[in-house]
């Protein structure tokens, strides 16, 4: 995947708003292909947001949230510089955890 | 076949290991929360869900707000925000009255983070979508109803 996730963290006084979007196929487990045949389920469980090493946003997720997931928040107390880190697991055990700098 | 003694001893040190790094701190805080809640995504209605989740009578607050589109012409992504005004919000999950699943996601905010949520869901059919908020070790909500044009869950 060329670009499995993109995170914008901006800095407006102490308040940082968070943007993500996460590249997953978020499968319902319901959803039939060409051929008739029930894709299997595939979604992201458990996503965590820190800033340097604290958490900001911890959710769990179904198999309703959209493909290609989005998710905006703020938290207070960031400043330009620290890191926002997202990691996420899926219901296959797939993880991804990717770091971006607030601007 | 019945568990041998091997896997027995192998399961059970594992167990104590755990038990041993959460008593002891190595395990922090998010490390004993990260577990996926089947119950709660296996609740049919609002009532079982809020009992999963710990509590007890969701009561309808004008507290909080949530902004979604009167009609959404794809079910697949529908965009909404939840925002609470109630002191103390610690989480909020979005429910979907008439999905296969009633809750989509459950948010949980520590303290420092805005109790403001932003997110993209689907909807198999028009219903009415609830922000589920907890604050102070209370449940309220607030619905709305969006009507979908094309359901998001066939394919």
């Amino acid at each position: 995947m060329a670009n499995p996730m993109r995170i914008r963290a901006r800095a407006d006084g102490d308040i940082v708003q968070v943007r993500v979007l996460i590249s997953h196929v978020m499968e319902t487990g319901l959803r039939k292909d060409a051929q008739g045949e029930l894709v299997p389920a595939h979604y992201i469980q458990l996503i965590d947001v820190t800033y340097d090493g604290r958490i900001v946003l911890s959710a769990e997720w179904g198999p309703a949230v959209s493909r290609n997931p989005y998710l905006a928040f703020k938290f207070r107390g960031g400043a330009p510089g620290g890191k926002v880190r997202v990691t996420w697991t899926d219901n296959l055990g797939e993880t991804q955890s990717y770091e971006a700098s607030v601007e | 076949m019945p568990h041998s003694r091997r896997q027995f001893l192998t399961s059970g040190s594992s167990i104590t290991l755990l038990t041993l790094m959460a008593a002891s701190g190595l395990l922090g805080p998010e490390a004993a929360a990260a577990q996926w809640n089947k119950g709660a995504f296996e609740s049919k209605n609002m009532e079982d869900l809020v009992r999963t989740l710990g509590g007890t009578a969701p009561q309808r607050s004008d507290d909080i707000v949530f902004v979604g589109p009167e009609i959404a012409e794809n079910g697949a992504v529908v965009p909404v925000e939840v925002a609470s005004r109630l002191p103390g919000t610690d989480s909020i999950a979005l429910l979907i009255e008439k999905n296969p699943n009633l809750l989509a996601a459950n948010f949980a905010i520590p303290a420092g983070t805005l109790p403001e949520i932003q997110t993209r869901v689907k909807m198999a059919e028009t219903c009415n979508v609830y922000a589920l908020v907890r604050a102070q070790g209370k449940f309220y909500y607030t619905a709305k109803e969006i009507k979908v044009t094309v359901g998001g869950c066939g394919g």
